[in-house]
């Protein structure tokens, strides 16, 4: 069986923590199955990413380094890629659901026309029989994720094409450095031969590029707001409390998709997967694309004027009351107790 | 730039965001009869950006291209309401069973045949969140692409440019044409119905709608009015490689789908009493959970 792939994403020469993330999956994965990992790197200044990835349990790392490839173009990474999916063969190859993974992964699918599967939430392994020809298939990539809103999860698997392939966004997987640790070998990806002057048509004319000041996934307390918090204006209570509580500040899409707070702390299906300590709810009904990304939380309290939301189910304390009551109380008996 | 004919991907599909309680059933799985079928959101603001190119350059011709069974029609006709001048449906049991994959390559047999400048789809569909259908489309054609498009900020002579909202902030970029646009929920809002359009496009219909209309009335304003005529078109009309369609087509197998189950734990129930909040903010403090 041949190997698996891990696209690396950079950010200002600095690996994306999705790629690690998946290079912990991906080395899972190929233990499982007896195959190797290998990174591949696609972007300019690469010097030394070898020695992180081996941290990570790179075997390889495929590296194509010059101007042309950062900042990220769709046409020249998916060419790259592309061609070297093509000589090398690899049973299985993983992008971070980014909007760079996103972006050129379908692309390099449809060149290879080869199954890819958006946003997966777990990876596994197993075997699968053709429930019409009875056929069975050993050790495929069960692409495992939330679809129709959330409300179903589904498994998916590409029996009868190479590779495989899976995005996974940010904070889903864990990530972890190998206990065993090798010299990763370095190759370089002969990406001249893959290259057309039409793959540079999209000139980067301007970037501008953000700070992340907004991490919500790091942090141990989380207060977020749902369309019940009713305005802007009163959303203002959420970034209190969670202000006082040392917490960041999430939301539901209704209450982004409202314009009560920015799209970074949108939590959920299609928004972060968050693990906090304490998750406190304001206002959220609790509709599964919501919930999704943060059922793990360790404890959840809700505050909601309607018992039976569905929040409730999820809840450890299930505050029945108005949040522009509530809060303002929680504020004023925290700041009385920690003292 | 010369006039443009621009064909806007657009998608019907079930409101999951309306997944409340009403759509839940007793044993919490959802109940799909419950949810209305919908323009996909982000191909209305696909729409938006095809009408504002229009309002631009003088000649310009947007139409919509939709796959779906023959009620997809609606999206047609709801686009024609807002400023589309026509739209093709795509429909037939061929298509069945589709993935993204084999989905591309019916719409981008469809469009070798339309022959568009531009193609402008949403960023992804609320069904299935995939965001893989405008790019496999581009690849499949050949033709570049620009995803996560929020505005066209200048038309030269044989470019657009075009500014993208990414993960890490903001890019401007210059795309020759043809090419394809994918349009997020961060581009501006799609503009209103238009009375008048509605009165008149409302008897916009395909030929199989056509077969079982009951209203003569529309009957005889289609046969007369060719811009109320709605393309229809089956495999046999977008020339494909059978092989390629619908689930033969598709590399993806759906193995399987569990509903999901809400877990419910026991909630501690509290109202919202000075008393209550207070005792369970020192609860959480002892706990170290919070402090």
């Amino acid at each position: 069986m041949n190997n698996l792939f891990v696209y690396i994403e950079r950010e200002e020469g600095k690996i994306a923590d999705v790629s690690l993330e998946l290079m912990t999956k991906g080395r899972e994965l190929a233990a499982r199955l007896g195959i190797k990992t290998e990174a591949i790197v696609i972007g300019h200044h690469t010097e030394g990413v070898e020695e992180e990835l081996a941290r990570y349990g790179a075997d390889t790392v495929w590296v194509a380094d010059d101007a042309v490839f950062a900042p990220f173009r769709t046409l020249p990474h998916t060419a790259v890629l592309t061609h070297l999916i093509r000589r090398e063969q690899p049973e299985i190859v993983l992008f971070g659901a980014t909007s760079i993974g996103r972006d050129f992964a379908p692309r390099v699918s449809s060149a290879l026309h080869s199954g890819l599967t958006a946003d997966c939430t777990q990876l596994e392994i197993g075997d699968h029989t053709d429930p019409k020809t009875g056929k069975v298939y050993h050790d495929l990539l069960y692409q495992i994720r939330p679809a129709f809103g959330g409300n179903i999860i589904a498994t998916i698997i590409n029996p009868d094409h190479r590779p495989q392939m899976a995005t996974v966004r940010e904070g889903v997987m864990r990530k972890e450095e190998a206990t065993q640790r090798g010299k990763a070998e370095l190759k370089t990806i002969p990406w001249r031969e893959a290259l057309q002057d039409s793959d540079l048509a999209v000139q980067i004319l301007h970037r501008e590029i953000a700070e992340r000041k907004i991490d919500i996934k790091s942090s141990p307390i989380i207060v977020a707001g749902g369309y019940g918090m009713g305005s802007k204006e009163n959303f203002r209570l959420v970034h209190e409390l969670a202000e006082v509580l040392g917490g960041e500040v999430g939301a539901s899409r209704a209450a982004v998709d409202a314009g009560f707070t920015e799209h970074e702390r949108q939590i959920g299906q299609t928004g972060v997967t968050v693990r906090p300590k304490l998750y406190i709810a304001c206002g959220i009904s609790g509709q599964i694309q919501h919930t999704a990304g943060m059922d793990q939380s360790a404890m959840v309290i809700s505050i909601n004027t309607d018992p039976d939301a569905p929040i409730t189910r999820l809840a450890d304390y299930a505050i029945t009351g108005d949040v522009g009551e509530v809060i303002p109380k929680l504020i004023k008996y925290y700041k009385q107790n920690s003292k | 730039m010369k006039s443009l004919n621009i064909v806007v991907l657009a998608k019907q599909v079930p409101d999951t965001r309306q997944v409340g309680k009403d759509a839940m059933t007793a044993e919490g799985t959802v109940n799909r009869a419950a949810l209305p079928a919908i323009f996909n959101p982000e191909d209305l603001h696909a729409l938006e950006l095809a009408l504002r190119l229009k309002d631009r350059i003088e000649g310009t011709s947007v139409k919509v291209l939709t796959m779906g069974p023959q009620r997809a029609a609606e999206v047609i006709r709801e686009a024609m309401y807002r400023g589309a001048d026509g739209g093709y449906l795509l429909s037939g049991r061929e298509f069945a069973g589709s993935d993204t994959l084999a989905t591309s390559y019916a719409l981008s047999c469809a469009l070798k045949k339309i022959n568009p400048d531009l193609i402008v789809a949403g960023r992804q569909a609320i069904d299935g969140d995939t965001a893989q259908v405008g790019p496999q489309v581009a690849e499949k054609l050949a033709w570049p692409q620009v995803t996560y498009a929020e505005e066209v900020t200048a038309i030269g002579e044989e470019t657009l440019t075009i500014r993208r909202r990414i993960e890490a902030g903001v890019e401007v970029v210059e795309c020759p044409l043809p090419a394809l646009i994918t349009v997020s929920g961060s581009a501006p809002a799609p503009r209103p119905r238009h009375a008048k359009r509605l009165m008149h496009f409302k008897s916009a219909r395909t030929a199989s709608e056509l077969a079982t209309e009951s209203q003569a009335y529309v009957a005889e304003r289609v046969a007369v009015k060719s811009d109320l005529q709605i393309a229809e078109w089956s495999a046999t009309d977008i020339d494909p490689d059978p092989t390629q369609l619908g689930l033969q087509g598709s590399p993806t197998k759906v193995k399987r789908i569990e509903n999901v189950v809400f877990q419910a734990k026991e909630a501690k129930r509290l109202s919202g009493s000075d008393e209550e909040l207070e005792a369970l903010i020192q609860e959480l403090i002892a706990a170290h959970t919070i402090g």
